[in-house]
């Protein structure tokens, strides 16, 4: 149960922040904010994008404020999961009754076709289930959702070079796999 | 801004101690509890008759009926306080010990000339009244704690609360309650801890969230 190495660090650390040690709960939580950045990002839809900073903040206040809560027996991630989901799903709750909008300004139904989009969305997600998730979370966001490169490398604690290389072997990848060339 | 926060919340680091969580609830628990056992001396008073009831079938009865009820309300908001807690256990043993209250009592039923006294009492009010009210104690103290902690099922953990509070107060108000009808037990003291349980399920939906 222990094998994972993520895990085992990240616990390690989290016992001795409840003994009191300020440097490893410093290593711990900026650990955790590279680890609740992409998890909060990638959940967001791009129009709240934004809010995954908010989000991460919100998570690590929760761990510091409720840090009596963990069971030192158990797995730390579990832990630490089952809070960023409980954060995640309150800002969707929220989210979801600020954007009731007045009917007046709603917009037509008929006005867009949306299954076209959504088999579009799904064959795109097929197709980009060909490439690493990383890859393909890179290509999502810097390709379809319009952030930047730095801001997709960021989201992913890697360096914009890295993020551009990473972005180029994905879609090249893509191109050789779906333009009819060898498998 | 994360890094501002990170060494700001590192700043405060206190040491936690080894369950502490169980510590509070606990201590909680208990410290309301004697509240609310000088609440019952005050506004009841114990049963005239402790002496010769002490001894008899159906005050032990109540006393570990309300007092597994208590023990099984607490079990079950440990687990709920948690994040991602979730536990079968308390739930079925609670089932399983009403259901065993009902068969003993259909048995003391079956024995009784008349039956009516055994189901009906003479004060359904008074236990619907004053076993809520003597929860209340525990039922504020166990809310406060549970603030505290991190129920992602709000309303449920505030139903095991309510349970553990309202068996709190059932077993507290049997030291002043001379009924002796094991079908009253059953019915009504299960009644009023329902009721509270469902107060706390209330309260933990808008007061426990987080």
């Amino acid at each position: 149960m222990q094998a994972d190495p993520t895990e085992m660090r990240l616990r390690e650390l989290m016992l001795a922040s409840l003994d009191g040690d300020a440097a490893a709960y410093r290593k711990l939580l900026a650990d955790l904010g590279k680890h609740l950045r992409p998890y909060f990002t990638r959940r967001l839809t791009p129009a709240f994008a934004s809010h995954a900073e908010d989000l991460v903040q919100e998570t690590l206040l929760a761990i510091h404020t409720r840090r009596m809560t963990y069971d030192r027996n158990r797995p730390f991630t579990a832990w630490l999961h089952a809070i960023a989901h409980h954060k995640f799903v309150d800002h969707v709750r929220r989210q979801s009754i600020r954007l009731t909008v007045p009917l007046e300004d709603d917009a037509p139904i008929l006005a867009h076709d949306d299954n076209t989009d959504a088999v579009a969305r799904r064959d795109l997600d097929a197709v980009l289930d060909n490439v690493p998730t990383r890859t393909s979370d890179l290509i999502r966001r810097t390709k379809i959702d319009g952030a930047s490169v730095a801001e997709a490398a960021a989201a992913h604690g890697m360096t914009e070079t890295a993020a551009k290389v990473s972005i180029h072997r994905g879609l090249k990848a893509l191109a050789a796999r779906f333009a009819g060339g060898p498998k | 801004m994360t890094d501002d926060l990170i060494d700001r919340l590192a700043a405060h680091l206190k040491p936690v101690r080894h369950m502490a969580m169980q510590r509070q609830l606990i201590g909680a628990l208990l410290l309301s509890g004697v509240l609310a056992i000088v609440a019952m001396l005050m506004l009841l008073g114990m049963r005239p008759d402790m002496q010769t009831a002490a001894v008899t079938m159906i005050y032990w009865t109540k006393f570990s009926y309300t007092l597994a009820l208590a023990l099984l309300g607490l079990a079950a908001t440990l687990v709920l306080a948690r994040p991602g807690g979730r536990t079968r256990w308390p739930w079925l043993a609670a089932v399983a010990l009403v259901a065993l209250l009902v068969v003993l009592a259909v048995i003391q039923l079956a024995r009784a000339d008349d039956m009516m006294p055994m189901i009906m009492g003479s004060s359904i009010i008074r236990s619907l009244t004053y076993i809520p009210i003597l929860s209340l104690p525990v039922l504020l103290a166990s809310m406060l704690a549970l603030r505290r902690m991190a129920p992602t099922r709000p309303a449920l953990a505030g139903f095991a609360a309510g349970i553990m509070a309202g068996s709190t107060g059932a077993w507290i108000y049997a030291f002043a309650c001379t009924e002796t009808g094991m079908m009253f037990l059953a019915l009504w003291y299960t009644l009023a801890i329902l009721i509270v349980g469902a107060v706390g399920a209330v309260f933990g939906r808008f007061f426990l969230r987080w």
